[in-house]
Formats: structure tokens, sequence, C-alpha cells
């Protein structure tokens, strides 16, 4: 009977857990969620595919033409490949809504956009 | 006349454990009379892949070896490592570990808390400690950036560093913390749903406990005052005053107490350290090739002493790594504990070494040549050995 008082205490407030998806909590700043490719600054130097843990990234092509494939299913949000990155062009950002009920649609494709008239 | 021994199998699926274990049972009417535990249900081969992996690599797979404790792991990981490289990382990076340690320990043992309460029945204690465990989660995620997997420790230091402006938010969480962990004790102390529960349930006498390898807070509730962070001292805990809390009780509820207590120290340990936060770098860059070598790392876990071996040959990934996990060290003690009371306590006395069968469980039987693959009880691998050697 010890918490009877705490118990008492409590009647009258709102619950602590919240209405997700309607209310959602903020994440704290600097979250690791997914991660993001600025292709225009990688250089393609492969140290982020190379030392990914759980290989997550798919890298097709070399050097500057190098273009990515992250598979957000396998990704374990330690944000090596940010960390690693010489030139920033990974950043770790806030989303973390990523569920999916297909394994297709968690391949986020990173391309570099072609400039033709060259 | 007495009754004939009955045999009850336990698992591997079974409402009272969160994971696959089996535990097979010998009563006599409500008394358990004998315990044979059979490990390896969620064996999933950590050793091996870390072998096949680089040390970058492995720092965040052997974090993964247990979801509770996964920053002791990674000091452990990263103690070995940088034992073998002859590294010494910076003094402000070795109060952030710290830090973090301690922290993950007010998590743990206030999930265990939470968990053991449920074990009991009582699940309004377990919806209110868990309640209030969220402000140490979120303190770690304003550190770290992540709840669970905090990936701060690397080779040759932390990853990130605590602001002042952290700093303070992280006192102020604690202080809340404080006196809800005080009040939890004292639910614990008071309360009779509690005490008639864990009071005398599940003894582990000081002798039974120093034979059987017990650790961590299992041990210091039989009294044995031994924690690898006062005893063998890393990273920061030689700078730090605490205490090491013993009960002299032997059972649950003396484990409760211990890590009641053991909270009320993490609390303070992490005030210590945030108010003589050395300054400079947080780490030191470190090469990627290993040289030869071996070492043995030893951490205080929040479930015991976590043990970590590694032997590199001067490549990018180790030649073989092995983990021993503080769940493991406790089987034979919770062994020792079942026998002798009642079916009705299983559940709350297993709960009580704060069982975490994932990271345990790395141990199968493989023959190569014969491409087959079996799992042994520790009877049977005695029996094995002693065919073995009247072969011979």
């Amino acid at each position: 009977m010890a918490m009877v008082k705490e118990l008492l205490r409590h009647i009258f407030r709102k619950p602590v857990t919240l209405k997700y998806p309607f209310e959602k909590s903020k994440p704290a700043e600097g979250m690791r969620g997914r991660p993001i490719w600025d292709m225009e600054r990688c250089v393609g130097c492969e140290l982020c595919f190379r030392d990914c843990p759980s290989g997550a990234i798919e890298m097709i092509g070399r050097g500057s033409e190098a273009e990515f494939k992250h598979h957000l299913d396998r990704c374990i949000f330690c944000g090596r490949c940010e960390e690693v990155c010489p030139t920033n062009a990974i950043k770790m950002t806030e989303d973390y809504e990523l569920a999916s009920y297909d394994r297709a649609e968690m391949i986020i494709d990173f391309k570099r956009t072609r400039n033709e008239s060259i | 006349m007495p009754y004939p021994t009955i045999r009850i199998p336990f698992g591997p699926q079974h409402p009272a454990l969160k994971e696959p274990e089996y535990f097979m049972f010998e009563v006599e009417g409500e008394y358990v009379v004998d315990v044979k535990p059979r490990i390896g249900y969620a064996h999933r081969g950590i050793e091996k892949a870390a072998e096949n992996r680089t040390f970058i690599q492995d720092l965040y797979l052997i974090e993964h070896a247990c979801g509770i404790c996964s920053d002791a792991h990674t000091t452990c990981f990263t103690q070995v490592i940088e034992e073998i490289l002859g590294v010494d990382i910076p003094a402000r990076a070795k109060f952030i570990r710290t830090i973090i340690a301690e922290l993950e320990r007010i998590h743990s043992h206030s999930l265990w808390v939470g968990l053991a309460a449920h074990e009991i029945g009582f699940d309004t204690l377990f919806m209110y400690v868990w309640r209030d465990r969220e402000i140490v989660m979120d303190l770690l995620e304003l550190v770290s950036g992540n709840r669970v997997h905090y990936a701060i420790n690397t080779l040759g230091g932390v990853r990130r560093d605590i602001a002042p402006e952290k700093s303070e938010k992280i006192k102020k969480g604690l202080d809340v913390l404080q006196e809800r962990m005080k009040y939890y004790k004292e639910i614990g102390e008071t309360e009779q749903t509690v005490l008639k529960r864990t009071a005398k349930i599940g003894i582990l006498r000081p002798e039974d406990a120093l034979a059987l390898c017990a650790v961590g807070p299992t041990l210091r509730a039989s009294g044995i005052k031994h924690d690898v962070r006062a005893d063998d001292p890393y990273i920061a805990y030689d700078e730090i005053p605490f205490e090491v809390v013993t009960y002299d009780e032997c059972d649950v509820l003396s484990r409760l107490l211990v890590r009641c207590d053991e909270m009320r120290e993490s609390i303070n340990i992490i005030r210590y350290a945030l108010d003589h936060l050395p300054g400079g770098e947080i780490s030191v860059k470190v090469p990627r090739r290993v040289p030869e070598g071996e070492a043995v790392g030893r951490v205080e876990a929040p479930r015991g002493e976590l043990i970590h071996y590694a032997r590199t040959n001067g490549t990018t990934k180790p030649e073989r790594y092995m983990l021993r996990c503080p769940t493991l060290g406790n089987i034979p003690s919770v062994c020792k504990m079942l026998v002798g009371g009642y079916i009705a306590d299983i559940p709350i006395v297993l709960a009580g070494i704060d069982p975490c069968f994932a990271c345990m469980d790395r141990m199968a039987f493989v023959d190569v040549n014969k491409d087959k693959r079996w799992i042994w009880s520790g009877e049977e691998l005695r029996k094995y050995g002693i065919n073995w050697y009247q072969k011979e």
C-alpha cells in the first residue's frame, strides 16, 4: 500500500505517453537518423562504402562517377559514414519514420545530375 | 512415503522469459530439487563475424552484442584494442566514457527494477519505474545521438563532446532521477507486495557465490565486495571517488537494494565527472592496422564483470575475438539459488540475476569434417570429457 499516495497524485494528470502518430516527440539535437548524400560534394573516395559495418551502402561506378544506393533496411544508423567522409558530403538527418511494408522502397538512390550539353 | 520427482521443462519459449533459453527442473511436490540449464538458443555467431570485419566495423558489431549494456561492450573492445595498439586516450575522453557508462548503468538497473516488479505481478511499480527511466534514455540520446546504441566510443577516444549546456541538462535530469530512485528504494523496503515475494527468496550464500563465480550485483548482494571499477580501475574510475555497495541478506531483495544504491552511486559519479571534466582533445588518431599481439580487457557492465579477449596478427582484422558476458558467469549461481525454492519463485529468481541470454549465447560445437553441428549442456560436455580421457 506504500504507493497509494503516489497513485492518488496521478489520478487527474494526463497520461505521459504521446498519441503517436498524431503527436510526435521531437528528436534530441544531433540524433542520428537517415543519412543523406550530397552528390555535389562527393568525390567517390569509397571510405563510407568500405567502413559501413552492416553493408548498407552500395556503390556503383568509381571515383567522381560513383553513385550510391543506401539500403535503409540494413542501416544501423551508427553515423560512421558521416564521420569518415573527407568532404562532409554525408549528413545524418533527424528523419526517424522510416518503416515500410516493401523492402524495395527502402533502397534510396543517390544519383549525380549530369549536364548533357557538355 | 516420499513423492517421486517430476521433471518440468521450462523454455525455450516461456512467458516468464523474454529470450529463448531452456531449463529442466526436477521437482518434488512444490520444491525444486535440481536444475539443468541448456544454453545456446540465441546463438548469433558474433565472434566469427568479428573475425571477418575490420576493427572499425567490429566496434559497431560488438556494440550490438547487447541492446542494454551496449556501451560496456564497446568500452571493453576499445580497451583491448587500445592496449594492443599502445595508445593512451585523452583524459577528457576517459571522463566522457565514464559518464556514458554510468548513465547506462542507471538505465539498465532501472529497467531491471521494472522487470522484477513485473515478474512479481506488481505492474504499477513497473509502469512508474519505466516512465522515469525515460529521463535517462533522453539524456543518453542527448549526449550520444541514439537511445540504445550510443556508438560514442571509438578507437582512440570518443566521437562526441559534452558541451556545457548539455552538462547542465544532464544535471537537471539527474536531480529528478535521484528523487525518484530514492522513492523506489523506499517502496522496495516498505511495500509488502515486494517484501513477500523477494525477502528470503533465492538465497545464495557468500561461499557459494565465490565458488560458482557469481559476478556483479548478484555477487555484491551476497556481501562480497567485488567491483571491477574499484578493484582494477579502467577509464576514469581511479580518479572518481565512489562506494562499492554490498548487502548481506543474499536474497532477491538485497539484489534489488544493491541495484537501487548503485543507481545513487552512479548519479554521484556522473555529477563528479561533469564537475571535474578535464579540457583538451576528445580523441587521438589511431592506425587502421593493429600490430600483432593479444590482450584481455575487464569492464564492470551493469550486470557484472565483462571480459573481452582479442588476438591480432598485424592486419586490419582480428584473428580471434572472444566475449564472456556476465550472464554466463551467473548461470551456475542461479541454478544454486533455484534449488530448494518453490516452483512459483522460479521467474523472480531467474530475473534476479538480470539475465541477458542473447549476449551470452555464443557457444556451439561444430564438426567441420562431418559438417555436423550440435549444442551440449554442461553435463554432456563433462561426460564427453571423461569418456575421451578413458579412451586415451
